[in-house]
């Protein structure tokens, strides 16, 4: 497991029904290319995080796929539609099999 | 050709407004989440009245976009680092099996902390950084064993002390027990190092607001350390920020934690005293 990972999510509290939101969500991770070597010349190994989701109560809203060239501690912002109250739930997929996950309820108001 | 002369010359000298502009300080206020009233320029404590009329923090220094990631706790990187040291300050650690928490309460207890630091600590008997007492609190109280001085934990855990203390005045005493030790740090200060015959005050004092090639010189202020850089994606302390400075002049540098700058902290630190507490700040 990749040390020291800990993901980091802003979702407004509230909003109206049918509002579009701005969601930002931030993970410390190393996010190691795969391309560098270490100072005996040997390959450091790819240790990324590879995919990040979004759903809304069960139903999706982004899946994005990440690639080696993406700086440390990615950082994903984008916007969301509200149609309900309800929960959002983040999850990051690591290379080596880890899943980090987080969750913001919204409220309507 | 007249013309042509003429036409040259205006743009000449829209070159030259133009870099004059880009390399000043910035004219903008700092409130971060809305609430904390940063003070970024205020008048030059007393010490520093025959060099400067004013200090600024570097924040003034950077473009807009670095300037915008502070000012909202979620766009800053550093607090993700917080949050990971809020996590070290309730996890019990050690052979006393104690964590900062069980005798210091929440970590907003600590404010106030970090404006008076490096500060002489009357039952060491010397002067000590926020390092040096975090490293004590873990060796003698908890049993644990010490943190690398500019490691990953420890960087954390000043940025945490740190960021309960944001929009306090920086203020580091320079007298009493602890002039001796002043007076060291403001010698390095003066003190030209390496090949390149460079002391911190030919850039900082001398040149702030110029440029350096590419880089634009701050008054090498360190209220907003620990310093989350954009350069390395990661927080980094006042110390390793020293050494980084001392290498570039090509100088052999002196090891962070080392008495030298442990005294050169105090100094640069009492330079800006005045100016608000605003680390984990965001700098490129």
């Amino acid at each position: 497991m990749a040390s020291g990972v800990k993901p980091r999510v802003k979702v407004p509290k509230s909003a109206a029904a049918g509002d579009t939101i701005t969601i930002k969500t931030l993970i410390s991770h190393k996010m190691e290319s795969g391309q560098r070597k270490d100072s005996d010349g040997n390959a450091i190994p790819r240790s990324i995080i590879n995919r990040f989701t979004c759903d809304f109560n069960g139903q999706n809203v982004v899946d994005f796929t990440l690639q080696p060239a993406i700086s440390t501690n990615p950082y994903l912002e984008f916007d969301a539609q509200v149609p309900e109250a309800g929960t959002f739930t983040f999850t990051w997929y690591d290379d080596d099999g880890d899943v980090y996950e987080d969750s913001k309820d919204i409220a309507i108001g | 050709m007249n013309k042509f002369t003429k036409g040259l010359g205006a743009c000449m000298t829209a070159m030259i407004v133009a870099s004059g502009a880009l390399a000043d300080p910035a004219d903008d206020t700092l409130v971060i989440n809305d609430e904390i009233e940063i003070v970024t320029r205020t008048a030059a404590p007393a010490h520093l009245s025959d060099a400067l009329d004013e200090v600024m923090s570097g924040w003034l220094f950077r473009g807009a976009e670095t300037r915008d990631m502070e000012r909202d706790d979620f766009d800053n990187a550093g607090m993700i680092f917080v949050e990971k040291a809020e996590d070290a300050w309730n996890t019990a650690d050690g052979s006393a099996g104690k964590s900062c928490a069980d005798c210091h309460g929440e970590s907003t207890e600590m404010a106030g902390v970090r404006p008076v630091y490096p500060k002489y600590v009357e039952a060491a008997g010397e002067v000590r950084t926020l390092e040096m007492q975090i490293n004590d609190c873990r060796e003698n109280r908890m049993g644990a064993e010490k943190w690398k001085y500019t490691g990953g934990d420890m960087v954390n855990m000043t940025a945490l002390i740190s960021s309960v203390s944001r929009g306090m005045p920086v203020n580091i005493t320079t007298d009493g027990p602890a002039q001796s030790t002043w007076e060291q740090g403001k010698e390095i200060y003066y003190t030209r190092f390496g090949q390149l015959e460079l002391s911190c005050a030919n850039c900082h004092e001398d040149n702030y607001g110029n440029m350096i090639r590419a880089d634009h010189l701050s008054q090498g202020q360190i209220n907003g350390f620990p310093t989350y850089r954009l350069k390395n994606a990661k927080l980094n302390s006042a110390h390793a920020r020293f050494k980084g400075c001392v290498r570039d002049t090509r100088a052999e540098t002196f090891n962070p934690g080392s008495p030298e700058f442990v005294a050169l902290e105090m100094y640069v630190g009492s330079r800006g005293n005045g100016l608000s507490v605003e680390g984990p700040s965001v700098r490129n």
